[in-house]
């Protein structure tokens, strides 16, 4: 049973702030993580694998070289190979040619299960994983919660919706997407972290998925959607505001509300 | 030469990292008020594989470098300078002295178990009439047979009575002064041996510190460390490196104190504006936060030093003395940015200014590390 | 001269739950409705498109909610929601119908099955947007590779938030059709049903290239943790850090109001508030009736979770809070001090009455 994980470098959004003169984000200094919902995806196929000596827990992603970094962490958590496709010409891709990338590298690799995590915090699209799973023409369950059951021909999982919760059989191969509240993730040993670099992260270019990926499917070129602006929200309105006493700050909003009848009897 | 730490000590920074900020945390002041030993944090330690970071594998450690030991420390007394000296005495002083000078037979027993984490260690040199002056040991060993027969009292012992391994000096021969000291491995059921009072602390409270008391403690010969009167080389060069481990406690108090205040003086509004916004402020902070990259400088080039072999013993004199006096001045500051907050323990700076004293005091006092500086500089 | 002139409408999936339309395909026919309503130019109409067994007779619930048309796939196969049969017909959906643009809520459901459509037509698609509009006069790029878009072609401006609402991005998909997009629920109006409405009802019959389901739900329980849904809520009180001593004064307040207590990222994080709670980009959007911001310093993150209130009042101690900038009345003032009094004004009223 081979599960690849899918992973992706992302900033710390909780750390990010956006120059408001410019309207850009200020990077400098924000630290990488592997993206929430995919640690979490991560951690559920190392925990596969504690139960089962024929797991093979193995790690894509596609990113700048720097994500090298995040995929030897994944590494010394727990799994056993890591791939970085990196390349500048796969650079600006949307979720289109990103699936079409990462379908052709894990044609490449070989899988029964893929894990991806539900969304990353600095996309929030939610789009890769079940993208990736139609160009493979597998079957996907997202927004999953608890994996139940790993068999050979199917696996058993807990998807989570608005206001319920199903318990779902999927055929495998498949693609399951996770959520970053399913589980803790471990953390790492020392012992490991000190192997892990016996065991460096394999390096993809396009050129190891070119017969099988037209240059025109790739990278911005390969991508439909497009950046038309950005720009950082200017909160004004009419506003009126007070500095009175709290007594009649009191009284001023309860005459309020009384006055748009939100006070009922 | 060059400042940016390896792909592998960054990954064991990021470890340290986690197990800090999300662990040991959240548990700091209770520690504290409660004057408790944080087990808790032992174990979270133990499964990470924090215990034996520099120790070979072959000998149940990680195999990695000494900076990255010196890393978990700081990262860990950034929330939490107790589970830091914890680490430090257990790894730079209870069980350095078995790597450094054991006998595979005594590594095989000793250093395995410590460094893998199964049992904690600790040193017990200073007594009532020996702290700095270490030759005025008065616990004796004489050999009786194929033991040796120990007798007298250690204080001030950090992991007393949560350690399983303990290095012990003693007089072997009183008329050869410091050439009369020798180390002993000692365990902690062993017949005769006892913890005394626990001693009520201003910082660190949660750090076991006790006596140790040996009462015709019978040691087998076979634990003799280092050979008979080698004692005194034994234990000046385990402080040697404890120094640095201490240094690293005090430079991650210092940096715990900054990081909290940072927070502090951005949210804290005074006359309508983040404190953050005055230059009494900034200025502050900008002192400070030089005094910290400093000592990390000291800190990280004394680790650096002993792992390469070099001499280190100056270099490691230099951090914990200018690290020590950097965590207290910056405690101190920080508090004085936050004013009556910082005064309270609803926020950890109380704590960090407490803790930060001890780094002045133990592992050589900063009066000690400056006769160790000037005397290598006046030679 | 139209670049795709084969390709036109704004098209909503309507997605149903045990036949019945859920409330955010309403929220999109209607926002298409206004779209449609402002370019009369394009001839365009507004298409609902409903899957599922039995659903036939809620396609004059969509034309009374704005539709022009309504797409109807009956079919015991869509009784309940499934990626693969759901995807199935609408790709023949729009291989047949050639919508120009195609909007889903971003349901669960939704962020399941556009994901899945969008690759299988290789159309561009854009997630969890929180506005669209159709562009006029619009030129992308610059130099060589300048480009002006014939305002036939109604190209769709779909703005969502990124990196956690600090920034706000507007995708275009100017080479491919539809225009897709998946849209917050409760960030448009529904209309009120128009039942005299007139509309066009299509039925159209995929043809399944698999027959035997791959996913099979076995069991369906309800939420674990079930909590509050503070999206449904007409009243909430929101605190802020500057109201953590408060919350026992503000969930008073809130219940004498008939609602309940939300609250900012800060306010989760510092523990004193769960994490459904959160209202902002990476918290939950409402709409409430009332929104009573306490101790709330109006960060861009939570702002764009709220804004949309339709009354806010803000009480917070400094007086240069950006939360008085979006806030109807502002007041200065510490929620210590404020609300115990509001409380004892509000419970005055009610014995009046």
């Amino acid at each position: 049973m081979k599960i690849v994980v899918l992973a992706k470098q992302v900033p710390d959004s909780t750390e990010i702030t956006v120059d408001k003169k410019t309207g850009t984000l200020v990077r400098d200094g924000v630290p990488s993580i592997i993206n929430p919902d995919d640690l979490a995806g991560l951690e559920a196929a190392l925990a596969l694998k504690d139960k089962a000596d024929d797991v093979v827990v193995e790690v894509l992603s596609m990113g700048p070289p720097q994500a090298a970094g995040m995929l030897q962490e994944a590494i010394a958590r727990g799994a056993d190979k890591a791939y970085l496709l990196t390349d500048r010409r796969l650079g600006g891709a949307d979720t289109c040619a990103t699936s079409r990338t990462l379908a052709a590298a894990l044609n490449k690799i070989g899988y029964d299960l893929i894990i991806a995590g539900r969304q990353a915090i600095d996309g929030d699209t939610a789009q890769v994983g079940p993208q990736t799973a139609e160009r493979l023409g597998i079957p996907q369950v997202t927004y999953v919660d608890e994996i139940l059951e790993v068999a050979p021909d199917h696996a058993r999982v807990r998807k989570s919706l608005e206001d319920e919760e199903q318990v779902v059989s999927v055929k495998l191969p498949a693609v399951i997407t996770t959520l970053s509240g399913m589980n803790n993730p471990r953390y790492m040993n020392c012992n490991d972290i000190v192997d892990s670099f016996n065991n460096p992260v394999v390096i993809m270019t396009y050129d190891d998925l070119a017969e099988d990926l037209p240059m025109e499917e790739i990278g911005l070129a390969g991508s439909p959607t497009q950046v038309f602006r950005t720009f950082t929200k200017d909160v004004t309105a009419a506003t009126e505001t007070f500095n009175l006493s709290a007594e009649e700050t009191a009284q001023k909003i309860a005459d309020t509300l009384n006055e748009k009848q939100l006070i009922k009897k | 030469m060059d400042f940016n730490l390896t792909e592998q000590q960054k990954l064991m920074q990021k470890l340290f990292r986690e197990v800090a900020q999300h662990e040991v945390k959240d548990n700091a002041a209770d520690v504290d008020e409660r004057e408790r030993f944080p087990k808790e944090n032992v174990e979270i330690m133990r499964q990470a594989k924090m215990l034996g970071i520099p120790y070979p594998r072959e000998y149940g450690g990680a195999g990695a470098d000494y900076l990255s030991y010196i890393l978990a420390v700081e990262e860990l007394s950034k929330t939490c300078a107790t589970t830091g000296v914890v680490l430090s005495a257990h790894t730079s002083l209870g069980t350095w002295p078995i790597a450094q000078y054991g006998t595979p037979e005594q590594k095989e027993k000793y250093l395995r178990p410590l460094a893998s984490g199964e049992k904690l260690g600790a040193f017990g040199l200073t007594e009532p009439n020996a702290g700095t002056d270490a030759a005025g040991q008065q616990t004796t060993a004489v050999l009786d047979g194929d033991e040796y027969v120990l007798n007298g009292t250690k204080i001030f012992i950090t992991n007393a009575g949560e350690a399983d391994i303990y290095i012990i000096f003693a007089m072997t021969d009183k008329s050869k002064g410091n050439k009369g000291i020798s180390a002993f491995i000692v365990e902690k059921d062993t017949p005769g041996f006892t913890i005394g009072q626990h001693e009520k602390k201003l910082g660190i409270r949660g750090s076991a510190t006790s006596e140790l008391i040996f009462n015709n403690v019978r040691i087998p010969k076979e634990n003799l460390l280092g050979g008979e009167g080698k004692g005194f080389k034994v234990a000046m060069s385990t402080l040697d490196g404890g120094r640095i481990g201490i240094a690293a406690q005090a430079l991650g108090i210092a940096e715990g104190a900054l990081e909290e205040t940072i927070k502090y003086v951005k949210e804290r509004k005074q006359f309508g504006r983040p404190i953050a916004k005055f230059q009494n402020t900034q200025f502050q902070i900008a002192n400070m936060q030089t005094a910290i990259d400093a000592a990390k400088m000291l800190v990280y080039r004394a680790a650096m030093a002993k792992e390469q072999g070099q001499p280190y013993s100056v270099l490691a004199a230099e951090a914990k003395l200018f690290a020590a006096e950097t965590a207290m001045d910056v405690t101190t500051k920080c508090i004085q940015l936050m004013g009556g907050y910082g005064y309270t323990r609803d926020l950890p700076v109380e704590r960090m200014f407490r803790d930060a004293k001890i780094t002045e005091i133990y592992e050589g006092t900063s009066e000690v590390q400056r006769m160790v500086i000037s005397g290598a500089a006046l030679r | 001269m139209a670049t795709f002139p084969d390709y036109k409408d704004i098209y909503v999936f309507v997605e149903q739950k045990d036949s019945q339309p859920a409330e955010v395909g309403y929220e999109l026919i209607n926002k298409a409705r206004e779209l449609v309503d402002a370019s009369p130019e394009l001839g365009y109409k507004v298409v609902g498109v409903l899957l599922g067994e039995n659903v036939k007779d809620k396609a004059a619930d969509v034309i009374a909610h704005g539709a022009d048309k309504v797409i109807v796939v009956d079919d015991p196969k869509l009784k309940d929601y499934s990626t693969q049969f759901y995807t199935d017909a609408l790709t023949q959906v729009i291989d047949e119908f050639k919508p120009s643009s195609l909007l889903t809520g971003a349901t669960v459901l939704g962020r399941d099955l556009a994901p899945r459509v969008a690759a299988r037509i290789n159309a561009g698609l854009t997630a969890d947007a929180t506005g669209i509009e159709i562009g006029k006069d619009v030129t992308l790029g610059g130099g060589a590779a300048k480009r002006e878009i014939p305002n036939d072609d109604a190209l769709l401006l779909v703005t969502r938030p990124t990196f956690g609402g600090n920034l706000f991005g507007t995708i275009v998909c100017p080479n491919t059709r539809p225009q897709m997009a998946t849209i917050r629920p409760k960030v448009f109006d529904m209309a009120k049903p128009d039942a005299s409405r007139e509309g066009e009802v299509v039925e159209f019959a995929p043809k399944w290239a698999e027959t035997e389901p791959v996913v099979v739900v076995e069991d369906v329980e309800p939420k674990k943790v079930a909590g509050v849904d503070i999206t449904k809520c007409d009243v909430l009180v929101g605190v802020g850090r500057g109201a953590e001593g408060s919350l026992a004064l503000a969930e008073e307040l809130a219940a004498l109001l008939g609602g309940e207590v939300a609250g900012t990222r800060a306010a989760v994080e510092d523990g004193f508030l769960p994490k459904e709670r959160q209202v902002g980009q990476t918290g939950k959007t409402v709409r409430p009736n009332l929104y009573i911001a306490c101790g709330i310093s109006g960060a861009v993150q939570h702002v764009a979770g709220m804004e949309k209130s339709d009354y806010i009042i803000a009480i917070n101690r400094d007086p240069e809070a950006e939360i008085f900038k979006i806030a109807n009345q502002g007041y200065v003032g510490t929620c210590e001090q404020v609300l115990p009094l509001l409380i004892e004004d509000i419970k005055k009223i009610k014995e009046a009455k």
